[in-house]
């Protein structure tokens, strides 16, 4: 009660609280709170929907005849199990290979002294800028040489290794107290048992951050899982649901492509929404954008 | 912000000496520490010199070469940049980009402005509303521009329904050459909003009280508080938050791929597309490659005008930078 009573105002830096005013932002808030919302709930409506429902003329939101049987004829149709797998199986290799390198240069970089670190890292932070669609093409060239093309290997072995989680893991190790290490490495731990006993677990804000941002952007990830993974065996669920829209025939079957878009979105909603907070985190700190 | 992340990754001096620190690194007391170190970084490292640094010197050769994959790569020297210059097409892909970029960056920013305005007053449900704003951030592209494509199509969409029904006889949307690039924008900012209103958010929620109740004192009106607490101190993170937006603005790819794959009739190609369709369509990868070159340079000059800029109008620009 005491904070709601401290109301502070900052819209145009007005002291009291104004009620008609609070209102008034209720109501913009609201009215943009649809706006967002209504794709979503466009998109899950549809998904129910068979395909007279689909082309019905004026369209109605909710389904006329619901057709629960849409997803699981998606599913098969995409051969989504085998995507999911996929998607899956790249975002988890992805998540832990990228926690692994990046806490233990970040550990190097932060604490450990030896010739030519500083200028590492300079390095590091100079091509963290490089725009990704320069790496595009000889990346490209890269995996055909290792003959990685249409195989998991592409989308996995290049990212494991981020300039950005190095940078972010090294910046937050530095704030950790020196006085809790020296203790340890006075009990006679070394370097690895440091960094796994002591360091590690009190990096984890740090950590949970780096995950749910690598999280999204690998599930999310397109432009080159697209260029490197041509066979339908290693394709990944954003792929499914983009070659899935344009094998159409007479009729784009918008219900099926719905319902396949409501399953892919899925677990990132459920990831947000439990790592919320530190998803916020890491944009406010870093800046960096997840998702799209 | 951005200045703030600099300064937190000044390294220190760079030391003097050479090969006789490194031997004493290897000889000394801190012998054990030194190889610590290497070997905590080795795995990073290698994946870095395989996979980035290789790679954006290998670009530099290839932007030099005529190459299709088949056969040996041929060198040309600059050539692919005299194509470039007489390419109708790439012109119209890099007034798009810019098109593009232009346009929804700022349309983007001004609404996230007010929305964060919005949110940082202290009412109740103002979170719930935070995490809608922000849901559509975290959708992937492919899914939410799939929506999209439904939700403007001309006949059956719901946009023009919603439009018949106040009366208004909507356009083709996607499919109309005036209006696909616009289609785009709106779909990129409905996604991309919740960013930029996060970090305005937090840069709003960090202006000390005080200074607002000292402009009250002097009898500053609603404006005037706005135009010289509110506005200033929040410059650090409207700057931060222009030039990561042009960054990614000028390398948007999925939504156009989806929605409008480039037309009608090269309408929304924008660079990075047509990188992509040179590249691994037409295997033209040294053209590819010196496309890719454009756009790094201009993300570049980008960045650096937006940080000479900064200093004019970004408070505490200087002191942060060093």
């Amino acid at each position: 009660m005491a904070s709601w009573q401290k109301t502070k105002d900052n819209f145009l830096g007005q002291k009291q609280t104004n009620l008609l005013m609070d209102l008034l932002v209720y109501v913009v808030l609201a009215i943009v709170g649809i706006i967002f919302i209504m794709p979503f709930a466009w998109m899950v409506a549809n998904s129910f929907k068979d395909i007279r429902g689909i082309y019905q003329y004026p369209p109605t939101f909710i389904p006329e005849v619901w057709q629960f049987g849409n997803y699981s004829e998606a599913w098969t149709m995409t051969h989504f199990d085998l995507g999911f797998l996929n998607s899956a199986f790249v975002a988890a290799a992805v998540v832990l290979g990228q926690l692994f390198t990046a806490s233990l240069a970040g550990y190097a970089f932060a604490r450990l002294r030896f010739p030519g670190r500083d200028k590492i890292f300079l390095l590091y932070i100079s091509l963290m800028m490089v725009p990704f669609t320069v790496l595009l093409i000889p990346l490209y060239v890269q995996m055909r040489w290792f003959g990685w093309i249409s195989t998991l290997q592409a989308v996995i072995v290049p990212f494991l290794f981020t300039p950005w989680g190095t940078f972010m893991m090294r910046q937050f190790m530095v704030t950790i107290p020196r006085e809790l290490e020296d203790a340890a490495r006075i009990d006679g731990c070394g370097f690895f048992r440091t960094y796994w006993l002591i360091i590690l677990p009190l990096t984890k804000p740090a950590l949970a951050t780096l995950a749910i941002f690598t999280f999204v952007n690998t599930w999310n990830s397109f432009l080159w899982p697209l260029i490197v993974l041509g066979k339908p065996k290693v394709k990944t669920l954003p792929l499914l649901l983009a070659s899935f829209q344009n094998q159409s025939g007479m009729r784009t079957p918008w219900h099926l492509i719905m319902a396949a878009a409501t399953f892919i979105v899925i677990p990132v909603l459920i990831a947000f929404i439990v790592g919320q907070k530190y998803y916020v985190r890491g944009i406010v700190t870093s800046g960096i954008k997840g998702g799209g | 912000m951005a200045a703030g992340v600099a300064s937190g990754m000044s390294p220190g001096k760079p030391k003097r000496g050479g090969l006789a620190e490194f031997k004493r690194a290897f000889t000394g007391i801190r012998r054990g520490e030194t190889i610590a170190g290497y070997l905590f970084l080795a795995p990073n490292f290698i994946g870095f010199i395989i996979f980035l640094l290789f790679p954006i010197c290998f670009a530099f050769y290839i932007m030099l070469t005529d190459w299709s994959l088949s056969k040996q790569p041929e060198f040309i020297g600059l050539k692919n940049f005299e194509t470039m210059v007489n390419d109708r097409l790439f012109w119209k892909s890099l007034g798009n980009s810019f098109y593009y970029t232009f346009v929804a960056v700022p349309t983007g920013i001004f609404i996230a402005f007010w929305l964060a305005l919005a949110l940082n007053r202290k009412m109740r449900g103002i979170i719930f509303f935070r995490t809608v704003y922000f849901l559509p951030q975290i959708t992937l592209t492919v899914a939410a521009a799939t929506v999209w494509r439904w939700i403007y199509q001309p006949e059956i969409g719901m946009i023009n329904h919603l439009l018949e029904m106040i009366g208004i006889d909507g356009p083709k949307w996607i499919h109309d050459t005036k209006w696909a690039m616009p289609s785009v924008i709106i779909m990129s900012n409905w996604q991309g909003i919740g960013f930029a209103m996060l970090i305005l958010l937090a840069g709003l929620q960090g202006i000390p009280e005080e200074y607002y109740e000292a402009a009250s004192i002097d009898g500053a009106s609603g404006w005037q508080r706005m135009r010289y607490v509110t506005l200033p101190m929040l410059s650090p993170a409207i700057f931060f938050v222009i030039v990561t937006s042009l960054i990614s603005a000028f390398q948007a790819f999925d939504q156009f791929f989806i929605l409008t794959q480039g037309g009608p009739a090269h309408a929304t190609t924008p660079l990075t597309l047509y990188i992509f369709q040179n590249a691994f369509s037409f295997f033209k990868m040294g053209y590819g490659a010196a496309l890719a070159a454009v756009v790094f340079i201009i993300i570049l000059v980008i960045t650096i005008v937006q940080w000479r800029l900064a200093r004019r109008w970004v408070i505490g620009f200087d002191e942060d930078d060093n």
